[in-house]
């Protein structure tokens, strides 16, 4: 590796400073936690206490529907980012933004307005009235929590994915079909491979956030569904019980650690010969 | 090489957005011929691969490859195989992959697809690198795992879209005869689309000059050198003194104020025609016993020979030869009969001048350089005014 010049180590002093304030030391803070008891005595006790059944179900659905809500997205996604890269140029800025039109606005107002929507007397059922349906219980259903999670966290899948497939050289596609692949062969030998890599992100992009997500599953559960996010913030915000919080979030993190590692593996082996 | 049409194109008009990229375009291909597209770009040379290939289709007229009709035959149901620009390698795949492809999406077995492969990296000299990432190839052996992978499947018909532009100077020479090796050696019908005109001459049976989607000539290349049909055709191909000129009568011919024997006949008494004369074709003697008189105004030595200006009534000949001049110099041109060559008027008749500039480019800079320099003259001029 080449050695870095003053002047590049200034460039990234903010940052790394940045960085060791509110990042690094957090961590050690939320480690601190885990390990020691309300008087700061050294104890493995919070560790032990996350195998009681209430947060092995909770951890449980944040995985279940972290994974749904992250395989809805893929099957959405993928098709619809194909289709865009394949448009004319202005067409893909028109989508592109309308893609990222919901990013611009606070995930909270996001949220509390589709909770207004699902509601018992909202959009929704107000419209199945007028056809003569009659009214569901949207909110607090596990349908509506995932369906939370993939409005919210589509675009991250969208945009990696069409990223990667709007690099594919056209050519290489009428390659594939000047050799005999049709359609369904040149999915699975070119576009499939060659998209891989904005797979993975995109995968990571949507599961990270929706496993560790509190307020989603807070409005749109109506507070039937606790996931591991709203049993950090019940322990911290309610119960005053920091330790068993920090507990929490270190094995969150570690299994997000993990997953991202799993993901890393699987990609490599497509990764390599790709971009040299 | 037998006669029989292995591909016809009928009639055929493409248009982008509006604007006629084909217009109307007939062309046969005969089996095992190795046939070039040759144009600039935005001919329609490429087009006309593309429909071949299926990668488009004809908005008029029809595709025929042998007696079948192939309009609405997508590109992966037709036996012609492409060689890319860009070549267009599988990136994910090594070199054995990459030319097993299409084999493998035909399901053959792997023997037989092993046995091939091998067969055909040994053919284009890449049999060490079977398992080497497309990446870490240099161009030459990208194209050449692009042939290999087209060859592979045994086509009918190869197409070839500028496949040695990416190449450099000496590299593109040794291609061109490996790809004539490989065409010969094979009997499989080439279509090769080209701009350069040297590489379009070195290689084809036939070549196809094509400009504004439309076909300017079809012929051998010894025919498109020395019998072009127009103005175009001699300017593009070569370089070509193109003169105003008219036919007296048979085998009489005059142009630049002299009456001049050539081979040429069978037009109307003095029909205006246009008359090209290729550079090397022309002796530089001393005036008195030149047919026209003109000065050197430029001299250029190119190694084999050199190019000299000669300006003869305002209008400036370029002549290839290996006897100097010295600029200033007032010499006579001698022109033999059979170096004079005769067309009919064409729509591109005058739009090729003389050797004044080299360019149509260089020419507009000129003339926008002049204008810009009297605007700014005039410009100084007020500012004096001004002053005063």
């Amino acid at each position: 590796m080449k050695k870095r010049s003053l002047l590049q180590r200034l460039i990234g002093a903010p940052y790394v400073l940045w960085a060791a304030i509110f990042i690094v030391v957090p961590l050690f803070i939320v480690a601190y936690y885990t390990f020691t008891d309300a008087d700061g005595g050294l104890t493995l006790e919070n560790l032990k206490s996350l195998t009681e059944a209430e947060y092995r179900k909770s951890f449980r659905l944040s995985i279940l529907y972290s994974l749904a809500a992250t395989v809805i997205s893929l099957v959405i996604a993928y098709p619809f980012a194909y289709v865009m890269s394949r448009k004319r140029e202005r067409t893909q800025k028109i989508m592109m933004v309308l893609v990222m039109l919901p990013l611009w606005m606070s995930l909270l107002i996001l949220t509390y307005s589709w909770m207004n929507i699902l509601e018992r007397n909202g959009l929704v059922n107000n419209l199945l009235t007028s056809l003569g349906v009659k009214r569901l219980n949207l909110i607090g259903t596990p349908g509506a929590v995932i369906f939370g999670m993939v409005y919210n966290y589509i675009p991250y899948m969208i945009l990696p994915i069409y990223s990667v497939m709007s690099k594919i050289d056209p050519s290489v596609l009428e390659a594939a079909e000047d050799l005999g692949s049709g359609g369904v062969s040149k999915l699975y030998r070119i576009i499939l491979p060659l998209s891989m890599p904005g797979v993975v992100s995109g995968i990571t992009m949507v599961f990270v956030p929706s496993v560790s997500t509190f307020y989603i599953s807070q409005k749109l559960g109506d507070g039937k569904i606790l996931l591991i996010g709203d049993m950090i913030e019940r322990q911290i915000q309610a119960q005053n019980n920091y330790n068993v919080g920090a507990a929490l979030s270190l094995v969150l993190m570690v299994l997000i650690v993990l997953s991202m590692a799993l993901m890393k593996l699987f990609a490599g082996e497509t990764d390599d010969n790709l971009y040299v | 090489m037998n006669q029989k049409n292995i591909i016809e194109l009928k009639d055929i008009t493409v248009r982008f957005d509006g604007e006629t990229v084909l217009d109307h375009l007939n062309l046969s291909i005969r089996d095992g011929e190795f046939v070039t597209l040759l144009g600039s770009s935005g001919c329609g040379k490429t087009t006309t691969l593309r429909i071949i290939a299926g990668f488009l289709e004809p908005d008029e007229g029809e595709v025929f490859f042998g007696e079948k009709n192939m309009n609405g035959v997508p590109a992966h149901k037709r036996e012609v195989n492409t060689i890319f620009q860009r070549y267009a390698l599988f990136p994910h795949y090594n070199v054995f992959d990459n030319v097993a492809y299409g084999l493998k999406v035909r399901h053959l077995p792997k023997a037989e697809i092993e046995q091939r492969v091998h067969e055909m990296l040994r053919l284009v000299n890449l049999e060490g690198f079977a398992k080497r990432s497309v990446a870490k190839l240099s161009g030459g052996q990208q194209q050449r795992v692009a042939i290999a992978r087209a060859l592979v499947l045994k086509p009918k018909v190869l197409l070839l879209d500028e496949p040695l532009s990416a190449l450099d100077a000496k590299l593109r020479k040794d291609m061109q005869v490996e790809l004539r090796n490989i065409q010969q050696a094979t009997g499989i019908t080439f279509i090769f689309v080209t701009h350069d005109q040297e590489e379009a001459l070195s290689m084809s049976d036939t070549v196809v000059v094509m400009n504004e989607g439309h076909i300017q000539q079809i012929g051998s290349p010894e025919d498109i050198y020395n019998e072009p049909q127009n103005a175009f055709v001699a300017d593009f191909i070569g370089e070509s003194n193109i003169l105003d000129g008219v036919m007296k009568e048979d085998y009489k011919a005059s142009f630049s104020g002299h009456t001049f024997r050539c081979v040429d006949k069978g037009f109307e008494p003095n029909e205006p025609v246009d008359i090209v004369v290729r550079p090397e074709d022309v002796d530089i003697v001393p005036a008195e016993k030149g047919m026209l008189k003109g000065i050197v105004t430029s001299i250029t030595f190119l190694g084999v020979h050199y190019e000299i200006i000669v300006d003869i009534g305002g209008f400036k000949w370029m002549i290839q030869t290996t006897d100097s001049a010295a600029m200033g110099d007032t010499v006579g041109l001698s022109i033999d009969p059979d170096a004079i060559h005769v067309m009919k008027k064409s729509k591109y008749s005058g739009l090729y001048g003389d050797y004044s500039t080299f360019s149509d480019e260089m020419e507009e800079m000129n003339q926008m350089s002049e204008e810009l320099a009297e605007e700014y003259a005039g410009e100084l001029a007020e500012e004096k005014e001004d002053e005063e």
